[in-house]
């Protein structure tokens, strides 16, 4: 689904990753740990080709990332789901038509009642034309998941997706993540929270990577 | 570009709501396309009314010339029938004629009033030739001239007329280049203020492209966007500089020379050509811009 082969990133002031080969599986569900600035962030991006390796092959969807133009990319991100710790929503817009974002760009009609099912399951169903600065943190992260999944994505990636929010909230984002790691999507979570590591681990059978001296390590059972 | 052009003309809705509704850049378009489209219009009124001075200067002035003959008072009408004789036979003359004293009258009036007593005055006799096709050899006839009446001058008009008619060549191409260098102007504004727009929303750009928008679909709603504000400045501008044109003073009234600066019969469509041309120059000019902005979004 995607793959990294040596995979090396180097923004200009050292190498921030290197040697760095992994393969997610459809299905799996997959936690990246580390300390802040060990390379979380730049592993997802180079994940849905918003970054492109300084060396080495990143594989999505069977294709390699150097031979894909941005008509390609911008198809490609329509399977993978991104959910940012700091989410941006267009502020004009209410929040069901933000949630329905990916569906317009892409010529697509949504029903209304799938929308409306999808707000309804994260949550949000009373806040649909709610304007996105209006809402709260752990809303902002649902209406993110939301979006995120409503164009049925193989992959989703959440970048400290419980950054923001509380504990509860947490428990929440990471119940939906479970439950979509069920249907089948692949997951990968960047996050420092051991504890929500623990919990999801109670509930499906997740590998914890963990990034150190710019290279990705499975990380022990201790988690 | 036709799906470019199609897209333009098919309202999408959903497009058009991605980007923030309003901005400076919004005003910025349509006053600068309203300016544009004025002064376009004053310049093509230019181009055109110093075309029609070139033609109107040309073709008066073309295929007719005239003999200044001095000579004795007891010389001149000899000499005149002689020139005349002359001339009915020589080839590439249609027809030669000498002007009356009320003619000379009249060609001297502005100078020295109604009242010139002209039999009493030393003004040369003069004599109008009209070219026939082909022509006259000017120098042969110069040469007859000249053994036939020494006093007698042909003048082909070509000393004053070749600068006249070339000035006005070139008035009229300085107003195409005029209108030239507006439309370019207007383009290079336009570029400033979709880029402007494009860095305003560069927030709107990044979400849209990270939820798998393609750079035509970004750019469709800048593009779409600029494109009426310019159509609906450069109609404005347009008319405002119609009804300028039409509310200049006729220039034909107070002397006959100059044509004034206006438009007459179909040329008065001609501003009307100006607002799809102003919708097109930022149609163009904002895809390009947005496409190149858009390479800076990963």
């Amino acid at each position: 689904m995607i793959a990294f082969e040596n995979v090396a990133y180097n923004y200009g002031g050292g190498e921030l990753l290197s040697e760095v080969s992994l393969r997610l599986a459809p299905g799996s569900f997959h936690f990246l740990t580390g300390p802040s600035g060990a390379g979380k962030t730049t592993f997802l991006k180079l994940a849905y080709a918003e970054l492109l390796p300084t060396a080495g092959h990143v594989t999505i969807f069977d294709r390699e990332v150097h031979g894909l133009n941005r008509d390609d990319i911008a198809r490609t991100r329509r399977r993978i789901g991104v959910v940012h710790q700091d989410v941006q929503f267009l502020d004009h817009l209410p929040l069901a038509a933000n949630v329905q974002l990916p569906l317009t760009v892409s010529g697509k009609t949504g029903d209304s009642r799938d929308l409306g099912d999808l707000l309804g399951w994260v949550g949000l169903g009373h806040l649909a034309d709610a304007l996105p600065p209006s809402l709260s943190g752990g809303e902002r992260q649902r209406a993110a998941l939301a979006r995120a999944i409503i164009m049925g994505p193989d992959v989703i990636l959440a970048d400290e997706p419980t950054g923001n929010v509380d504990w509860e909230m947490s428990l929440r984002l990471l119940t939906l993540l479970v439950e979509l790691n069920r249907m089948g999507k692949t997951i990968v979570v960047a996050t420092h929270d051991l504890n929500l590591i623990r919990q999801a681990k109670a509930q499906v059978p997740a590998r914890v990577l963990r990034i150190s001296k710019r290279r990705i390590q499975l990380a022990g059972a201790d988690l | 570009m036709p799906t470019a052009i199609s897209a333009l003309l098919k309202a999408d809705l959903h497009a058009d709501r991605v980007v923030p509704p309003s901005g400076h850049t919004a005003w910025l378009t349509t006053f600068t396309a309203g300016a544009m489209t004025f002064l376009c219009v004053f310049a093509l009124a230019l181009s055109l009314a110093s075309g029609r001075l070139a033609t109107r200067w040309s073709d008066a002035l073309a295929r007719t010339a005239t003999i200044r003959l001095s000579a004795p008072p007891d010389q001149l009408q000899l000499q005149t029938d002689a020139i005349l004789a002359l001339l009915a036979t020589t080839p590439g003359v249609e027809s030669s004629r000498a002007l009356t004293d009320e003619e000379a009258r009249k060609l001297l009036e502005p100078w020295f009033g109604p009242d010139l007593p002209v039999e009493a005055l030393p003004i040369p006799r003069l004599i109008e030739v009209v070219e026939g096709d082909p022509g006259y050899d000017g120098e042969g006839l110069r040469q007859r001239l000249t053994a036939e009446a020494p006093g007698a001058v042909l003048d082909d008009h070509t000393r004053w007329r070749r600068p006249l008619a070339e000035a006005a060549g070139r008035l009229r191409l300085l107003g195409w280049l005029a209108i030239g260098l507006i439309g370019a102007t207007m383009a290079a504004m336009i570029t400033l203020a979709a880029n402007a727009s494009l860095s305003a929303n560069a927030q709107v750009v990044k979400v849209l492209r990270l939820i798998g928008a393609k750079d035509s679909y970004i750019a469709r709603a800048f593009v779409r966007r600029f494109t009426l504000r310019a159509l609906s400045g450069s109609a404005v501008g347009a008319l405002a500089g119609l009804i300028g044109v039409a509310l200049l003073p006729n220039a034909d009234a107070a002397g006959g020379f100059m044509t004034g600066l206006g438009f007459t019969g179909a040329g008065w469509l001609w501003p009307f050509v100006l607002p799809p041309l102003a919708g097109a120059v930022a149609f163009v000019a904002t895809r390009r811009a947005a496409l190149t902005k858009l390479r800076e979004f990963p």
